[in-house]
């Protein structure tokens, strides 16, 4: 029998992805999130760049639009505000998130549009050959740091509440049923929300860090990661180099962007018709 | 003269390792070949003394290049596709500036649909930004150019483009002849700017100009650009003086001084195209090949004096100049011709697209199939 979720799968699978990537794990949680969530196909949009994670938009069945780098949340940001009903979600890796489309991203926290940004986080750029990303931890090696990374990395939560984002979560592909449930989550907070996953690249970046095996990676997310709850309750010292996974916060009411967007132009346009109706030019 | 066996990125790497370069700005990531990651690999490991910026976007990588350029330092970039069209505004930048930055392209072809294989389409978009742009046909001609590049840059201080094609030049392995280092120092020796941004000298680039000056300053570089043809020519000649060999400068002819037809073409497929015209020539049809080696500036003079009478000339186009007839190539030797030498018959077809396969058999058939209609 087939599972449930691979009715949200096109008839082009087997995938790209190399043994051990965890984007395939992303995918599957995506879809049982939109079967838990009842979603219809054709109301759902995603959005991708380009890597590794940006090939998902060929996989799934939705409304998707495969965009050049960087710019996902770019073309997301104009197909929302022309269709606001669309549930919309962006794929991204390290490049489109926080490298060369960074700028939309901090853009789209500020502005609170009611969109989803799964960001896979592999720590690598995987798919040009393993060059560092702005969230490559420092000391960890890469093709272009063969001697070891020596530029801080992002943090991706304290980045999204820093830029304004109203909805921030950690996950990873070890916890592949908690991941559905944030993804989930994510989805139906109204406004920006965020949802970085801690994933996997064995052969651009586990090989270069001791971790040259696919179990070898998934055992380290297992060891390193800490849910928000417990590491409230420990120090920083043993907080050091952890994971922190769950909802990290999320801010009610704040205004979200279409809906502003879409009473201002009401708003105006009223103003507009009365002035008319008064005889005034 | 040492002989190594490696890739057209790697090649890339070397010829920027030999020419000593001070700063190396680029994207990493995709869209980027494995040339960058060469050069930061040689940078760590101590070969190359340069500083290696990895930025967060080509717009960033060539605004760091032109940075570095103005500041003094010999400076050296590469991307392919997407990468340079993202750079395209800092390249107006780079020429209107007079910055004899060299950058390295692998030709691939773009965005949309998505496809990551090779034509020309990518670097001939960027052929109105005052960058001179080298073709090259093998990978131990890419390793050349990019020391003949420097040589022209620095001279006339204009930014220099060296194309090679995606995979078939930047990731075959093949022999490359690496020359001696001496000769390559007395071919390319340190790199002294006229103009740069010093402290203890203040100067600026890029300032607002009125109509007049502008003018003035478009209408040098303009000159200028045209008259690089004849420093391109001298570097090849100079090049081959130090280390022996040659690719041609602006053209290379085969077996065109009896040839009532003439193929031209850019890069890699030229030399596939030799190949299809020895056998145009079994079958009796008098061909040979033309490959154009530097594309801008268009050595239009030397189209003219190259062409024999009253040949027909075919132009093998891998690329699209959409909304007119024809390619590229087609358009500008057309242009070039016309007036001048209408005793020229000149054809087209557009070969090769997206990574289509180019076999010589192939291009015999096209040709033969546009000299019957």
């Amino acid at each position: 029998m087939r599972p449930v979720y691979e009715k949200y799968f096109r008839d082009n699978i087997p995938h790209i992805w190399c043994a051990g990537c965890g984007n395939g794990i992303v995918m599957s949680a995506f879809a049982r999130a939109i079967e838990k969530l009842g979603y219809d196909q054709d109301d759902v949009m995603v959005v991708s760049g380009i890597g590794c994670s940006s090939r998902m938009t060929t996989y799934i069945d939705f409304n998707t639009l495969h965009t050049a780098h960087g710019r996902a949340l770019a073309f997301a940001t104009g197909a929302k505000l022309s269709e606001p009903r669309l549930k919309m979600f962006v794929i991204m890796g390290d490049g489109d998130a926080a490298a060369i489309g960074g700028n939309h991203f901090i853009h789209s926290c500020r502005r609170n549009i009611d969109i989803t940004a799964i960001i896979i986080n592999n720590a690598i750029y995987g798919m040009t050959g393993g060059q560092y990303s702005p969230l490559t931890p420092t000391g960890k090696k890469a093709t272009t740091a063969p001697y070891g990374n020596i530029d801080r990395a992002f943090d991706i939560v304290e980045l999204s509440r820093g830029a304004g984002a109203t909805y921030v979560a950690r996950g990873d592909i070890y916890h592949a049923a908690q991941l559905t449930n944030q993804i989930v989550d994510a989805a139906n907070h109204k406004g920006f929300s965020v949802l970085e996953v801690v994933s996997t690249c064995p052969i651009s970046y586990g090989r270069y860090n001791k971790m040259p095996k696919p179990t070898d990676m998934m055992q380290y997310i297992k060891d390193n990661t800490v849910s928000v709850q417990k590491a409230a309750t420990m120090t920083a010292d043993e907080l050091k180099d952890k994971i922190i996974i769950g909802e990290h916060f999320k801010i009610e009411n704040v205004p979200e962007y279409t809906e502003e967007h879409n009473k201002l132009v009401a708003e105006v346009k009223k103003d507009y018709l009365e002035k008319l109706k008064g005889g005034a030019k | 003269m040492k002989t190594v066996i490696d890739t057209g990125c790697h090649a890339v790497a070397l010829a920027a390792r030999s020419a000593k370069v001070d700063v190396v700005a680029a994207y990493p990531i995709t869209p980027q070949t494995s040339v960058v990651e060469e050069i930061a690999t040689m940078v760590e490991d101590g070969t190359l003394d340069c500083r290696f910026l990895p930025v967060e976007g080509e717009h960033s990588a060539m605004a760091a290049c032109a940075g570095a350029s103005a500041a003094g330092a010999r400076v050296f970039t590469a991307t392919s596709s997407q990468g340079l069209l993202y750079m395209h505004e800092v390249l107006h930048m780079a020429s209107g500036g007079r910055l004899p930055i060299v950058m390295a392209n692998a030709n691939r072809a773009v965005f949309a649909p998505w496809t990551i294989w090779a034509d020309h389409n990518d670097s001939l978009a960027q052929r109105d930004t005052g960058w001179l742009q080298y073709y090259c046909a093998s990978v131990q001609e890419v390793y050349n150019t990019v020391l003949q590049a420097f040589k022209v840059a620095e001279e006339i201080k204009l930014p220099v483009m060296v194309n090679f094609d995606g995979f078939i030049l930047s990731h075959s392995m093949v022999p490359i002849r690496l020359p001696e280092q001496a000769d390559i120092d007395a071919f390319l020796p340190e790199y002294e700017p006229t103009w740069r941004l010093d402290p203890q000298n203040p100067s600026s680039f890029g300032n607002v100009t009125m109509p007049p000056e502008y003018a003035e300053f478009r209408k040098t570089l303009a000159r200028d650009i045209l008259a690089s043809i004849d420093l391109v020519k001298k570097a090849a000649e100079n090049y081959k003086e130090y280390t022996g060999m040659w690719d041609g400068d602006v053209f290379e002819p085969y077996l065109i001084e009896d040839a009532e037809v003439v193929v031209l073409s850019m890069g890699s497929m030229a030399s596939e195209v030799e190949i299809s015209v020895d056998h145009l020539r079994k079958q009796g049809i008098k061909a040979g090949a033309l490959r154009l080696r530097l594309y801008r500036p268009f050595p239009a003079e030397d189209l003219r004096k190259i062409l024999p009478k009253n040949t027909t000339l075919i132009t093998l186009d891998r690329n699209y100049s959409f909304g007119m007839e024809g390619g590229v190539l087609f358009n500008d030797c057309k242009a070039a011709l016309y007036d001048k030498r209408n005793d020229v018959r000149v054809l087209n077809q557009t070969i090769g697209i997206g990574g289509l396969d180019l076999t010589w058999q192939a291009m015999a058939q096209a040709i033969l199939a546009l000299l019957e209609a």
